[in-house]
């Protein structure tokens, strides 16, 4: 068994923990360059570690573990007492999707962002670290230690920057995260009190066998753990600190936000397939992830048709995102959960670039013009025109940054919106497909029409709030060409790039995410690999 | 013992969620200081609560189980303190920033009656 294989899901936690203290011992202005080279070079290894691990979890390359899901005890202690890091499809895939939408987002800072607070390049990496942690680990406690990592250089991050906007939303995004960090302690006491295990696959065998007044207990700490989740998750009606968090923040910090609110998603989807066989408590199971998420794609149309900023119309998109995945995931049956994976990868990389693009493009005009888009078309207001040159802007050249900009907003809008001919119209297509399909059982009618209906007209309560305000930034006369840095616009066109190639290899991805949600649902493998792995050989 | 135990954590969690919902950010980091204090006694508390029972393994009583008090919560509320500590030292830098800025301590940033 060869040793770096066996170690390499430990290094998307080692690396940027390394790399974070590393940048803390380079300081001084003259070090600039060597911190931006190490930071890049760190997270290029995440992304390239992750990338193998990718591989590794889909069978493309060979793995030292006996079955499909990879385990890691850490200092060899072995599960269900020591702590464990679990390898399948569904963490692989998003630990790709953060270290690529860390890579775009940490080259575009570093053009400009990067430069305006101290220590935003260790936050960044603690970020990382969180992130990746979070999506491998198997044991619940660690779940929440991670998570705490993860919203710490979150704070530090949505604060950079500074200015009361910042400082007065970030004020609220820590007091709910804190509380939630409250609730998910208690959570996790009550889960361990009944259980007495934190290892999230003894967790699932062990509920089968509790008395009915524990199992009561358990399914109180489940609830609340569910509503921790829910927090993150941007979730309806607990997701009214998310606007004006990732209104406010840095463009690259919302950029990377943009998959801050799928790690809730991520472990609702976790507990929810590791509970089934035992029969998920509340929010977990039933119909309540459903319907929770239905409530929140409204709110977020409704937000969006209301915006008057593009900053908070990305922030209600991220909403959305969320409110289909959480509605996708709750549905009846499992139909639904590869299309939504397909429609998470896609939404992740769409929002991402989104926030990027809207920060290029509204980068120059003045904070007025864009105040009251709706009101000035409510009244009629019109652009003052320029006397001097009443007709020079008819017929002018586009510069090639005012094309590149507008270009990547309608692109971003049709991923976001799902329209056609890209990867947002094949995830939309293949959830409504999967849910029409479900509709003739009479259990599933209701809600599968609820949901066709809800996500056609999310799409075009969004067709029309981006249109609306895209009109408005890009048809402006009056609005001067703003400077493009290659270093800018190549992370927004790599996004937009694997958003296309999504969409050109979509048979191969659909049918991988299809084995992914398959392995995922199937939780018996998860429970087994587990608790059968042991500790680590020595060599 | 469990009676006052519980009380207890029910005395904090109840004035930390009403200092909590208060306008001013000073009221808000002290109801968070209390409800990290209840949940680090709940936390204390899942491990069953023992008198007089070591969480470590003396080799001269043996290891039966019975003899010890469960080490993990324990470990658990170390950890709850440690995170809960930095947190709220972090918001506390916020909450100062914040009045600073807005020159108000309203949650907000700004006063009620203002517009």
């Amino acid at each position: 068994m060869s040793g770096w294989q066996q170690h390499l899901p430990v290094f998307p936690i080692v690396l940027p923990l390394l790399a974070a203290a590393t940048l803390l011992l380079l300081r001084g202005e003259a070090r600039r360059p060597q911190r931006a080279a190490l930071a890049l070079l760190a997270t290029l290894a995440q992304l390239a570690v992750a990338g193998i691990l990718f591989a590794m979890a889909d069978a493309r390359l060979p793995t030292p573990w006996p079955a499909e899901i990879g385990v890691y005890a850490l200092g060899g202690w072995a599960a269900p007492f020591g702590i464990v890091l679990v390898v399948d499809r569904l963490s692989t895939l998003l630990l790709a999707l953060t270290a690529t939408l860390g890579l775009a987002t940490l080259v575009y800072s570093l053009a400009r962002w990067s430069r305006t607070g101290v220590y935003y390049l260790p936050l960044f990496q603690c970020l990382l670290l969180g992130l990746n942690g979070a999506f491998l680990t198997g044991d619940l406690f660690n779940l929440f230690v991670f998570f705490e990592i993860m919203l710490t250089a979150s704070y530090g991050l949505a604060l950079h920057g500074s200015g009361l906007a910042r400082v007065r939303a970030g004020l609220h995004y820590i007091v709910v995260n804190l509380v939630g960090s409250l609730l998910f302690l208690i959570a996790a006491a009550l889960i361990y009190g009944v259980t007495g295990t934190l290892n999230m696959a003894d967790l699932a065998r062990r509920v089968a066998t509790l008395t009915p007044a524990d199992r009561a207990l358990f399914d109180s700490g489940a609830a609340l753990l569910g509503i921790v989740f829910l927090i993150k998750a941007g979730s309806w009606p607990l997701n009214f600190w998310l606007p004006a968090t990732y209104g406010a923040a840095a463009a690259p910090v919302a950029g990377v936000f943009a998959i801050l609110t799928k790690v809730g998603v991520y472990a609702l989807l976790r507990f929810e397939t590791l509970l089934h066989a035992s029969g998920a408590p509340a929010p977990f199971g039933g119909q309540w992830l459903f319907y929770c998420g239905l409530a929140t794609i409204a709110t977020g149309a409704l937000g969006m048709l209301a915006a008057q900023r593009l900053d908070r119309l990305a922030s209600f998109l991220v909403i959305i995102s969320s409110g289909t995945l959480l509605a996708a995931f709750g549905f009846n049956g499992t139909t639904l959960t590869g299309p939504a994976l397909f429609y998470l990868v896609n939404s992740v990389l769409g929002t991402g670039a989104f926030f990027l693009v809207i920060e290029l493009a509204e980068r120059d005009r003045t904070a007025v013009a864009d105040l009251l888009a709706v009101s000035f078309e409510y009244f009629g207001v019109r652009d003052p025109e320029d006397p001097a040159h009443p007709d020079e802007v008819v017929g002018a050249v586009i510069p090639m940054a005012m094309a590149f900009l507008g270009l990547s907003f309608i692109v971003c809008a049709l991923l976001l919106i799902g329209l056609p001919p890209l990867s947002g119209f094949i995830a939309k297509f293949a959830l409504l497909a999967a849910a029409i399909a479900a509709a003739p059982d009479a259990a599933n009618a209701l809600p599968s029409w609820l949901f066709v209906a809800v996500l056609l007209l999310s799409g075009l309560a969004g067709m029309i709030a981006l249109s609306r305000l895209g009109i408005r930034v890009f048809w402006d006369s009056t609005r001067k060409t703003p400077n493009l840095q290659w270093m800018e616009a190549g992370p927004v066109a790599a996004l937009m790039l694997l958003c296309i190639a999504l969409a050109m290899g979509a048979g191969p991805a659909m049918s991988y995410f299809n084995v992914a949600a398959r392995s995922l649902h199937d939780g018996r493998g998860y429970v087994e690999s587990v608790l059968a792995s042991g500790g680590v050989e020595t060599p | 013992m469990e009676i006052v135990f519980a009380l207890a954590i029910g005395v904090m969690i109840g004035s930390g969620v009403w200092l909590l919902l208060r306008p001013r950010t000073f009221q808000v980091i002290m109801g968070l200081s209390l409800l990290s204090y209840a949940v680090n006694l709940f936390i204390f508390g899942m491990g069953r609560l023992r008198v007089g029972a070591a969480p470590i393994i003396d080799p001269l009583q043996g290891s039966q189980p019975t003899l010890y008090a469960d080490p993990a919560p324990q470990a658990l509320v170390l950890t709850a303190i440690v995170i809960g500590f930095a947190t709220t030292a972090l918001f506390l830098v916020v909450l100062l920033a914040a009045r600073g800025l807005s020159g108000t301590d309203h949650v907000d940033g700004r006063e009620p009656d203002q517009t």
